[in-house]
């Protein structure tokens, strides 16, 4: 950020607005991002669902914070590719040479990564509310699983810059996501960790993702929370900072 | 006040092993059109983009406006406003939508009026609410060149601004240099077609491994060379002319 400050509010909303038309201009890709999820939901509900024990009676709710997890993921993936194509494209050659606050040109993406995000997980929210989810947690529970689901969307997409940056190709901007998009998978989001063996339970417990699907769980049940928010809550923050820190520091040996 | 836009002193750049510029000296005077000629990988992107702020010199001072690029960009970046080789547009905003997104970004105080009078100026108005993507090559270029006017910056770069255009878009990419020059904007463009130079520019230089080789009016370069021999040789007009004459374009030479 150079001397540009007093523009960076302005400068800001132009950028959001900027990647806003684009998200809503390719409305197909929150389709596709929410297709898998919600083929994931299907299939562990009405395929695998029934040897699974979870100890509730009810295996939507059960699954739906990993899914949410999942969805979020593979949205990441086209925040990655929007940057990507920016850089490749003439596009922000132009804006470097103009008098605007660089770091808005990140944001913008940061941002609208969020609303689509959002999107996805609203339509995936009505997706299992059909297929049964119910939930008898009240505003200040749905304010907070809102809250955590957005500070993990900005981790991951402040992890997104980093590949939209960096990339020599459109294949290598989304490839970064697969293994953020397993991780759901080796944690309590579908299978309670106890069913795991130890190496795995040890790996499956200590990672983001489980703290982070516990705690959804905890509020959308309406049970007290534990620890479980403030280790979501450290990790989210955490890799936040790690990631903007990077992607920052890769932004600016680039330009 | 000083009468040179750009000013170029010893300037040196390297990229790893390789050195592109192995000490370049030039000044461009204001308002006038000077012309960066070389050959293909000769270096004249790379004195463009340290010239408009987007990469940093190793060694030299090079001053745009007065300011120097390394130690105030920012004030670089309120005069000028870069052409690049390839068409610097949003693909999935509409033209319309382009020029607006750049007016606001440079804080004008009526974006909608300025993009209306540019979409009019660079005859764009039918195709102001499509979609860039579904432009020609010779109108994204003109758009190109609206977004760069935005704002009335007062020194321009072009950097091979008709390099894959058509005959007749590259005829009307040199009108627009032309008619930015009598209104006073000075106007730095890169070409590698010698024609090119000498139908717009005012002062040639020929960049030539990473040095100025040559810098001068076309007049001045002229005399470089022996005095001409008077020689008579039937015209034959070339296939540039047949084409135009034949889609109906008059040149404008």
């Amino acid at each position: 950020m150079e001397g540009t400050k007093k523009h960076f509010f302005n400068d800001l909303s132009v950028m959001l607005g900027r990647s806003m038309r684009h998200i809503s201009r390719s409305m197909d890709t929150i389709i596709t991002v929410t297709i898998m999820p919600i083929g994931f939901m299907l299939l562990f509900v009405y395929v695998l669902g029934g040897a699974i024990q979870t100890g509730t009676d009810n295996y939507v709710n059960y699954l739906l914070p990993g899914i949410l997890l999942i969805a979020i993921a593979s949205g990441i993936a086209y925040t990655a590719l929007r940057l990507f194509i920016d850089v490749q494209g003439g596009i922000f050659e132009r804006f470097h040479t103009m008098p605007i606050s660089r770091s808005t040109l990140l944001w913008g993406h940061v941002l609208s990564s969020l609303v689509s995000n959002a999107l996805s997980v609203v339509i995936i929210i009505i997706v299992a509310l059909i297929m049964g989810f119910r939930s008898p947690a009240g505003i200040l529970s749905w304010l907070a699983v809102t809250g955590i689901l957005a500070l993990f969307t900005l981790a991951l997409s402040w992890i997104a810059i980093i590949p939209g940056l960096s990339a020599k190709s459109v294949d290598g901007a989304g490839a970064f996501s697969y293994p953020i998009l397993f991780l759901p998978f080796i944690s309590s989001a579908f299978v309670p960790t106890e069913s795991m063996p130890s190496v795995v339970r040890a790996f499956a417990e200590n990672q983001p993702v489980t703290s982070i699907v516990e705690s959804i769980r905890a509020l959308l049940s309406g049970y007290s929370v534990d620890n479980d928010i403030w280790v979501a809550l450290a990790w989210c923050v955490g890799i936040v900072l790690v990631a903007y820190f990077f992607a920052m520091r890769m932004y600016k040996k680039r330009v | 006040m000083q009468n040179h836009s750009i000013q170029v002193i010893g300037l040196q750049k390297s990229y790893k092993q390789l050195q592109v510029l192995k000490g370049v000296d030039f000044e461009v005077e204001k308002g006038s059109i000077f012309a960066l000629l070389g050959s293909n990988g000769a270096g004249k992107t790379t004195v463009v983009k340290i010239l408009t702020t987007l990469l940093k010199p190793d060694s030299g001072t090079v001053t745009v406006h007065g300011f120097n690029v390394v130690s105030k960009p920012e004030h670089v970046r309120q005069v000028i406003s870069l052409t690049g080789q390839f068409a610097a547009v949003d693909e999935i905003l509409t033209g319309r939508e382009n020029l607006i997104m750049i007016s606001k970004l440079r804080h004008l105080k009526n974006p909608h009026q300025v993009a209306d009078e540019l979409l009019k100026r660079f005859g764009l108005t039918d195709a102001a609410d499509r979609r860039v993507s579904t432009y020609s090559g010779g109108m994204r270029r003109r758009l190109d060149i609206a977004l760069s006017l935005v704002g009335k910056p007062q020194i321009i770069f072009f950097d091979e601004p008709t390099t894959g255009l058509d005959p007749e878009s590259r005829i009307e990419v040199w009108k627009i240099v032309k008619e930015l020059s009598d209104g006073g904007t000075t106007v730095f463009l890169t070409t590698q077609y010698l024609e090119e130079a000498e139908q717009l520019a005012d002062q040639i230089a020929i960049l030539h491994e990473g040095r100025i080789i040559a810098n001068g009016t076309l007049s001045e370069l002229k005399m470089l060379f022996p005095s001409p021999k008077v020689e008579y040789v039937e015209k034959q007009p070339t296939l540039e002319e047949i084409f135009l004459a034949i889609v109906g374009k008059k040149e404008d030479k």
